[in-house]
């Protein structure tokens, strides 16, 4: 991911001179994902005006107590009631090749889903649906992914394709081009700027993320209060948006809250953390991303502090440590069942029955009355697992997970 | 101190007859001896800025925090010095950060062996380097570029790029814990012990003959040859001690922050900047051991203070940037500067300097002979 484009960066940049080096440790692949607004100097208030959505806020405020349709036991195959696409011309017998063109699995939630996936994968095979599933990893870079879908559509042989995009804009000509085939194609987790695709698949969204967690923060603090804001990276859609809700709520309560990005590298954080318990107490803090939340914790721990109250995400380390420490948290969860849900979209597909065009899965925070159950639950998961894979039902579990085995 | 006082001409040697404190003023004047200067400057604005960074706890915690650069930053001295540079030192660092939770997992009993193994892979390291260095003459810049990219495609086939969970708390304790309840302190964390024992080792190993010839090598490699030095065994054993340097930091780094891909991201370059910092010379044959470290914590001094003062983190790569240009530029003027003083209007100079410094000498000389 990340480290990826900074090693390309590394390498062009040795052949030129090694003084120019020192200053290409920054992630070259964001500013290509964001077109270069908005990294570097910029202070991240300029970065929220972009960001902030202000009908998309509303919208996702609401849809967090929406009623979600289909089996509560099955939340990947829930959703809100809405527009849905008719798939009768894409109804046919037999199996069907499925190209799937991945972002990455560079970060634990994604390496998560791709597991969960390759189980679910295994099933519709199993049940002659599905014939093989092609994947190519663009391993988040936004030029290999449109080049991947490119030969997808030209060489893949596909009956349909699964898109999950590495960045909003600059993947959407590509999907368009693949929309043209006139095959079915499933776009889920990063949207684009296009609704071509026959469903679109995600939780509710950044804006909801946001919410749950800068409300939970705001309630236990007192306005003047210090909260740090840890984010991972800028310019991908679903981050910033979890941000952008987060302080402007902040901003509302009076909350004085500091964004720093990490990389989720946990030197970073520990580093971070510890400067600003020098400069002050910190009563806050709120994670874009679980990614390095213990090191977060560790911080206050190793300078003798009161721990925080704290949002991280549904990681496995976060809840463990949240148990172990006590703390007041609280997981919010961007749901990772929804890996599942892209190729049960095809197989409803190819059935000719209707999928819904926007496929807004259910995304509900784990609070502390849940806790225990979801590492009860989880009992004997790596670190890097989340808690909501919901992949408890497919076959494999659960050592497939406990292993982390993917193809 | 006055090692590279030594390796000068003869009219060097006459300077050195002058008392400590001029030979301290000296000194201090050298760029090996301004980082010094520096580095009590930042940290002296950064008690302005933030007066509770002073305090005892914090400030010890602070150079724990510094110690995996500062190691790192020791072990690339070797490598410049000798006129090399190791840029796989990152990802040995992340290598390492993996290994140990990858294979450590929560099992105490495999601490020890695991510890062995990271020893011996980062000695296994430094010696390819150094011996595709020095025996197959690649230029040490493309070998370790090729030894990072590989190490680092490595760590990305094996997790994936994403973290896999924290080894056992035993392990992290080195990088971690630190001796408790020590007065006026609070606690001396082990990573200063481990950053002490590293320096004085390396202080030590600099005055031993390997470390003189390692300068001479560095200085001018044929002449050092020409003297029977075996060169290839020199450099290779440079980068031995880079890689073990890194494994060091690594281990370090799991215990302070976890392990995670990211962790010794940008780790070479940070630690050449700190070398040069110090006043080293790129290109070998010029500078000190603890300036280098020193240049570690000038470094995440100016860090800290630019993060006090409110400055975007995203500006800190810049800065490294135009450090590392300023800081060779000015260490190539001054060690320059020396070297012309060789010639002869200038050795005249210097006499005229040492004559008239003779007089406040001599009254510190009756003073600083117990020196």
């Amino acid at each position: 991911m990340r480290t990826k484009g900074i090693r390309t960066a590394v390498t062009l940049a040795a052949a030129s001179s090694l003084l120019a080096l020192t200053a290409c440790t920054t992630d070259p692949s964001i500013t290509e994902n964001t077109g270069g607004a908005t990294e570097g100097a910029s202070p991240g208030a300029t970065e929220q005006a972009e960001w902030f959505d202000q009908a998309l806020y509303d919208e996702q405020n609401e849809q967090r107590s929406a009623t979600f349709e289909g089996n509560p036991d099955e939340p990947w195959l829930q959703y809100i009631a809405g527009d849905m696409t008719d798939t009768s011309e894409f109804a046919s017998e037999g199996e069907h090749k499925v190209c799937f063109a991945n972002a990455s699995i560079s970060n634990p939630w994604r390496q998560t889903g791709w597991i969960t996936m390759n189980q679910q994968l295994q099933v519709l095979q199993d049940e002659g649906v599905i014939s093989e599933m092609e994947t190519r990893d663009a391993k988040d870079n936004d030029n290999t992914q449109i080049a991947d879908i490119d030969y997808f559509i030209n060489e893949g042989n596909c009956d349909a394709f699964i898109i999950s995009p590495n960045s909003t804009a600059a993947l959407t000509p590509a999907v368009e081009r693949a929309c043209e085939t006139g095959k079915p194609v499933v776009v889920f987790d990063r949207g684009v700027e296009t609704d071509c695709a026959t469903t679109f698949i995600h939780p509710i969204g950044g804006f909801a993320w946001g919410i749950d967690t800068a409300n939970f923060l705001t309630e236990r603090l007192q306005e003047g209060d210090k909260v740090v804001a840890l984010r991972i990276l800028p310019g991908v859609d679903v981050l910033e948006h979890r941000w952008a809700a987060a302080e402007k709520i902040f901003a509302e309560k009076g909350i004085e809250a500091t964004d720093y990005f990490t990389g989720a590298d946990p030197t970073e954080i520990k580093k971070i953390i510890s400067d600003e318990l020098a400069t002050g107490d910190i009563q806050g803090v709120w994670m874009d991303a679980g990614d390095g939340a213990v090191a977060a914790i560790e911080a206050f721990e190793d300078a003798g502090k009161e721990l925080p109250v704290m949002t991280g995400e549904d990681e496995m380390s976060f809840l463990r440590k949240w148990q172990e420490t006590g703390i007041d948290a609280l997981a919010p969860v961007y749901s990772n069942f929804q890996w599942r849900t892209p190729l049960l979209a095809v197989q409803k597909i190819f059935a000719g029955e209707e999928v819904p065009a926007e496929w807004v899965l259910p995304q509900e925070p784990i609070t502390a009355d849940e806790l225990d159950e979801w590492l009860k639950r989880n009992e004997g998961m790596p670190d890097g697992h989340y808690a909501k894979f919901g992949g408890e039902d497919l076959p494999g579990y659960p050592e497939v997970w406990q292993q982390r085995q993917m193809p | 101190m006055s090692r590279t006082l030594h390796a000068d001409s003869g009219a060097v040697l006459q300077q050195n007859r002058a008392g400590a404190g001029e030979r301290f003023r000296r000194t201090l004047l050298t760029p090996g001896g301004a980082v010094f200067i520096l580095l009590v400057v930042l940290l002296a604005a950064i008690i302005a800025v933030n007066p509770s960074f002073g305090e005892p706890e914090s400030f010890i915690r602070f150079i724990g925090r510094t110690a995996p650069i500062a190691i790192a930053a020791i072990g690339q001295y070797f490598v410049i010095v000798a006129g090399e540079f190791d840029l796989s030192m990152g990802s040995v660092v992340t290598m390492q950060v993996i290994v140990a939770g990858n294979l450590i997992g929560d099992d105490d009993a495999k601490v020890i062996p695991v510890l062995l193994l990271m020893i011996a892979l980062g000695a296994l390291i430094g010696l390819v380097n150094g011996l595709a260095t020095t025996l197959l003459k690649v230029p040490s810049f493309i070998v370790t570029l090729g030894m990072m990219l590989a190490l680092f495609g490595l760590v990305m086939y094996w997790t994936g790029g994403a973290a896999q969970g924290n080894p056992a708390d035993s392990f992290r304790q080195i990088g971690r814990g630190g001796i408790q309840d020590v007065p006026v302190l609070g606690i001396i964390p082990y990573p200063v012990i481990i950053l002490a024992a590293a320096a004085a080792l390396g202080f030590w190993l600099m005055r031993r003959p390997y470390g003189r010839t390692l300068i001479a090598v560095g200085d001018n490699a044929t002449a050092a040859a020409l003297t029977g030095t075996r060169v290839w065994w020199v450099r290779t054993r440079a980068f031995m001690l880079s890689s073990l340097a890194a494994t060091v930091s690594g281990i370090l780094l799991v215990g302070y922050a976890g392990v995670h891909p990211s962790v010794g991201r940008g780790y070479e370059f940070t630690a050449i900047t700190a070398v040069v910092l110090g006043g080293v010379v790129l290109g070998g044959g010029r500078g000190w051991l603890l300036s280098a470290a020193a240049g570690a914590f000038a470094l995440e001094s100016l860090f800290t203070l630019l993060n006090f003062l409110g400055v975007q983190s995203t500006w800190r790569d810049t800065v490294q940037g135009v450090i590392i240009i300023v800081a060779v530029a000015a260490a190539a003027r001054s060690w320059q500067r020396r070297r012309r003083g060789s010639t002869a209007p200038a050795r005249a100079e210097q006499h005229r300097i040492t004559a008239t410094s003779a007089k406040p000498a001599e009254g510190t000389e009756q003073g600083g002979n117990g020196y």
